[in-house]
């Protein structure tokens, strides 16, 4: 009788609520080493390095947008001054071409940008640059992808219509090798 | 009407709490996944810009980090205040990059050095040129692929 009641005494749960506090505190420590870092950027595919002098070939200057940045921060696009909060629909315009200008890109294949800056730029202008460039080039393909299949230009629509799309108007944008006219 | 006053006055006061671990594992879980160790103790001030075309990166251990900026108020005795470039926890030179790289590609599984991204996590005050050599390094090393890292700008850009 007496060893029944000991062992029903026994079968009662354990108790879990230092359980909680364990938790807590490993959870204390996750709180305090987190950072919940947001690893965003521009990529960038950089040309593959060469001793050799890159060989001249000619292009048609209708086919050059150049875009140059001095060590003031300030932009020459095509022998023009202009404010970069232009460069973006100006590119799109030189890439499209959609009245056919004799001094614009014949073809969206055909279309390079060529990016020179000095030593003395800021990162932050160059980067806005690069980013209204890039952008420039993302609004063509999803306007293209919104005309032909009807769906926004993402990374994960399907392979083919990317690679048509990418086909269609290729992201050529070459960076000279900057001058030193505004190194610090 | 004599039922009811009967219960309340019954009635257990505790709560059971043995949900309560199941709750706070849950956090924990989470806070677990979405953290990432901070593997390197920053000695140079970077404050990344502001841009809209961004790409996540997605695999950590895909990446490795360069830091450019001027070296922090407490190293400038020692360092000055000229743009430096920071690789891992140490002040470092353009040309310690090579060595940099292959340290962290022996971490990496030999089929997946061409997914290998450098990010360069740089500050906006800084001018081109430091920029420049280490972008020229990258290239002789043959790291070609490179994120230039930077916030999501809040307001302008449609997309």
């Amino acid at each position: 009788m007496a060893k029944t009641s000991a062992r029903d005494r026994m079968s009662n749960e354990i108790n879990a609520g230092s359980m909680a506090d364990i938790a807590f505190l490993l959870l204390i420590f996750f709180l305090v080493t987190t950072t919940i870092v947001e690893d965003k950027g521009i990529t960038v595919k950089l040309p593959p390095w060469s001793e050799e002098e890159p060989d001249i070939t000619r292009l048609k200057e209708r086919n050059v947008f150049s875009v140059l940045v001095n060590a003031q921060d300030q932009l020459l696009v095509r022998g023009e001054i202009m404010a970069v909060d232009r460069l973006r629909e100006q590119a799109k315009i030189f890439i499209a071409n959609p009245y056919n200008r004799p001094d614009m890109a014949e073809r969206p294949t055909k279309a390079i940008i060529s990016l020179k800056n000095d030593r003395g730029t800021s990162y932050n202008a160059y980067l806005e640059v690069y980013n209204e460039l890039k952008a420039a080039y993302n609004e063509l393909w999803d306007e293209m992808s919104q005309r032909q299949y009807g769906i926004p230009y993402s990374e994960d629509m399907p392979f083919a219509y990317r690679k048509a799309i990418r086909d269609e108007i290729p992201f050529v944008l070459s960076e000279a090798e900057p001058t030193a006219f505004g190194e610090e | 009407m004599s039922k009811f006053s009967k219960k309340r006055g019954k009635a257990s006061p505790a709560i059971s709490t043995a949900s309560l671990p199941d709750i706070i594992f849950m956090l924990l879980f989470f806070f677990m996944v979405v953290t990432v160790l901070r593997d390197a103790e920053l000695k140079v001030k970077v404050t990344t810009p502001y841009a809209t075309e961004l790409t996540k990166l997605e695999e950590k251990s895909l990446v490795n980090y360069l830091y450019i900026g001027r070296p922090l108020q407490k190293f400038q005795a020692l360092y000055g205040t000229k743009p430096r470039l920071q690789l891992g926890d140490k002040f470092a030179t353009i040309a310690d990059i090579p060595l940099f790289l292959e340290k962290h590609k022996i971490k990496v599984p030999e089929s997946r050095h061409g997914q290998i991204t450098s990010s360069l996590r740089v500050d906006g005050e800084v001018t081109m040129g430091i920029v420049q050599d280490v972008k020229t390094q990258l290239r002789k090393s043959g790291q070609l692929k490179v994120n230039y890292s930077a916030k999501k700008r809040p307001t302008k850009g449609r997309r």
